[in-house]
């Protein structure tokens, strides 16, 4: 299930050069609660993610797309040190996380630090911010937090020109209101101050436009670009959404990953990767995107085999897309492809990207 | 409001047909004795075997719409004009002058609606085979030969019957209960299928896959189909025709391929650019500035001017009717020409019909 060779580079030794966030083969692999009667049976074990090894480093931007299960938001919150991974590592600027919160070894970067530095935003605003409390004293949490000595004036000071800069004009007239009396894009954008009050390096954008309404998202996504050019943050975007994610990835100059049940299959600059996807999934996906210049014939026939995503507790053998695969053959039941092409560039677990694969001599999957 | 707008108003395109299904006739919906308008006037003929697109904001009353054309409207809201459904055998029904009985016949029987949220439409603690057998009997239907249709109906939908039949609404997957949901909706043979978001919630694989197979229900069962959502590039991959809504009012109703590339409303051309598109450049993908109005004071005039870039004082004083913009498109603004000439959409349409079209039709 691992691949080890794919990401070598990561984990140098050097603190200097380590990347902002790096995970090497991450594994997140949850049991399922077991009954009294199944007390002796092994239990159910659902692989969330399986073998992921990327890079996130300063002031960049990376989108994860895929469809709901494939365990994109569990990978998101592994590499903010929010999910304990069942195996591999996750290291920020060369500290393993959670090395640093069980006190292991030589702890260079507190977890304290590093737990203030990579910060969430979650997809429902209305739900991630306190009802009983007016949006000046939620936003004065994060900096009672990191300046204790900063006085209440200062304080709010800091807090009006941080709303204005995030187009909440004038700031006054919504520092003392309720998070209920705020619209969702309002609310986004408050919670979107409060992770940007603790001076994050990394911010993880939880589905955080999908919950608004489509001609809002461009504007909260432009707003998100904007103060990662202010605040020199990175951001891990995910999205269920590949024209979402483009928009993003490209604006921000970053690169797109695509995850199937729990491993990433392709991972590319955003450009690249849409105009020459070389995983059939993400084929799939860019048939799911909507795309106003579909001709009249409507939707047309999908390139996969099958609609319904195998259960991630017995993932399928070999490739784990070969059930829904159009271009699936033996091959790609038995053996499994790695990410293949140059660490930081396009890269793609397919077999059909190496010309010379026995695949091209296998014979084609029947259902 | 209401008093503001012109008496005269001729509605030229969308309540026209040649073979109309359903025919609304100035539905407005009230709330608050009549205070408070959430459908204001709203007039539009479904054809026979169309499938029709509604597109808006949220709250911008595309959902009452919806149950305006079952005449299901949430108490404590007021619904008046016309709604009349026209049978395949030629007879009409005068849906607002219903009985309850009838009414209650009428919905899935001949109209069935499917709603946004599948696990709150399932009841929890009953199995998926259970709401069948429950709806086939409320309805009087043969138990067994319905069950056997809905069998059927299920492996339409890509669904193992069996499986899906003897699970729990929880068992399932959400693009699984969405599908389950639809085959309900179908169980009783409707001849026509009402929408509201039913793809909501799900990630958008499945949304695209849901819509495939609608299309191939569509085709299958000669349905008419009305679908409602707030996501304008999803429908148009399904639709014959589309509405957009704003503000409680349709704003402009054209064939697909003529909505998207030759789109005469302001609005419509600001929807279309505010969505992210895989083709379109990126440094013309915009916003739409400001609000939508509150139901209750929508402006005189054109509902949408406060927003436009090229509202004028007429704009500002006169409601406008539809203009015949061609074929089949009808367009509520007076300065349509002019928003096609000078708003220009940011993605390449490939129809080449919808193009070069500008000079035809007039006021």
């Amino acid at each position: 299930m691992s691949r080890p060779d794919a990401y070598e580079s990561a984990g140098p030794s050097d603190q200097d050069d380590a990347p902002l966030v790096s995970m090497e083969n991450v594994e997140v692999h949850f049991e399922k609660e077991q009954g009294l009667f199944e007390f002796f049976e092994e239990p159910d074990v659902v692989r969330a993610v399986d073998g992921i090894s990327l890079d996130i480093e300063e002031n960049d931007v990376l989108a994860l797309v895929g469809e709901s299960g494939c365990g994109k938001s569990t990978f998101g919150k592994t590499s903010i040190g929010l999910q304990r991974p069942t195996g591999g590592r996750v290291r920020y600027r060369g500290q393993d996380i959670w090395d640093a919160k069980d006190g292991k070894g030589d702890v260079d970067i507190p977890f304290d630090e590093i737990r203030s530095s990579l910060q969430i935003i979650h997809q429902d605003p209305g739900s991630s911010l306190n009802p009983n409390q007016r949006i000046v004293d939620i936003l004065s949490q994060p900096i009672k937090l990191t300046h204790p000595d900063v006085g209440l004036s200062e304080r709010r000071e800091r807090i009006y020109s941080l709303l204005e800069r995030v187009g909440m004009n004038p700031a006054s007239d919504f520092a003392d209101r309720y998070p209920h009396q705020l619209s969702g894009g309002e609310k986004q954008r408050v919670a979107l101050s409060r992770a940007l009050l603790m001076n994050p390096d990394l911010i993880l954008a939880d589905e955080a436009i999908s919950a608004l309404d489509v001609s809002l998202r461009v504007e909260m996504m432009d707003l998100m670009l904007d103060l990662q050019d202010d605040f020199d943050t990175s951001f891990v975007f995910i999205s269920h959404d590949l024209s979402n994610a483009r928009y993003f990835a490209e604006h921000g100059d970053g690169r797109i990953g695509v995850m199937y049940l729990g491993e990433l299959v392709e991972v590319g600059p955003a450009e690249e990767l849409i105009e020459n996807p070389g995983h059939p999934y993400t084929n799939v996906l860019r048939w799911a995107t909507p795309d106003l210049s579909l001709d009249s014939a409507g939707a047309g026939e999908p390139p996969m085999r099958k609609i319904d995503i195998p259960d991630p507790v017995n993932p399928p053998s070999g490739c784990r897309f070969h059930t829904r695969c159009p271009e699936a053959r033996e091959v790609c039941r038995e053996a499994t492809p790695e990410l293949d092409g140059e660490a930081g560039g396009h890269q793609s677990a397919c077999f059909r990207g190496d010309p010379d694969h026995e695949y091209w001599d296998s014979p084609v999957l029947e259902d | 409001m209401a008093q503001n707008r012109t008496i005269d108003r001729q509605y030229g395109d969308p309540s026209e047909a040649t073979d109309p299904i359903i025919e609304m006739r100035d539905a407005q919906v009230t709330y608050d004795d009549g205070e408070t308008f959430v459908l204001d006037d709203v007039s539009v003929s479904i054809e026979r075997n169309e499938v029709v697109g509604v597109v808006g904001e949220s709250g911008s009353g595309k959902s009452m719409l919806a149950s305006a054309m079952l005449d299901a409207i949430p108490d404590p809201g007021r619904l008046s004009g016309e709604v009349l459904y026209h049978r395949p055998d030629g007879t009409t029904v005068d849906v607002l002058e219903l009985s309850d009985e009838e009414l209650r016949q009428f919905r899935w029987e001949e109209v069935a609606m499917v709603f946004q949220g599948a696990m709150s439409s399932f009841n929890p603690t009953m199995k998926i085979g259970g709401h069948f057998k429950e709806t086939l009997k409320a309805h009087d239907a043969h138990v067994t030969e319905g069950l056997e249709f809905a069998r059927e109906l299920l492996s339409d939908l890509y669904l193992d019957p069996d499986r899906v039949l003897d699970s729990y609404p929880h068992e399932l997957s959400g693009g699984m209960t969405q599908r389950a949901l639809i085959a309900l909706s179908l169980v009783l043979e409707p001849n026509v299928l009402v929408m509201d978001e039913p793809t909501a919630a799900l990630d958008l694989l499945m949304q695209r896959s849901i819509l495939m197979l609608l299309q191939e229900l569509k085709e299958k069962y000669d349905l008419t189909m009305v679908f409602i959502t707030h996501d304008l590039p999803l429908v148009a991959a399904l639709a014959d025709r589309m509405a957009v809504m704003y503000a409680f009012d349709l704003i402009e109703v054209a064939p697909r391929d003529r909505l998207i590339g030759n789109s005469g409303h302001p609005y419509t051309r600001a929807l279309l650019n505010s969505t992210p598109n895989l083709d379109a450049p990126l440094e013309e993908m915009r916003a739409i500035e400001g609000q939508s109005p509150a139901p209750i004071n929508v402006p005189s005039g054109c509902s949408y001017a406060p927003r436009c870039p090229l509202a004028t004082d007429e704009c500002r004083d006169v409601d406008p009717d539809f203009y015949d913009t061609g074929e089949g498109h009808g367009t509520a603004c007076h300065r349509w020409e002019e928003a096609r000439e000078t708003i220009a959409l940011n993605f390449e349409s490939i129809d080449p019909e919808a193009t070069g079209a500008d000079s035809e039709g007039g006021a």
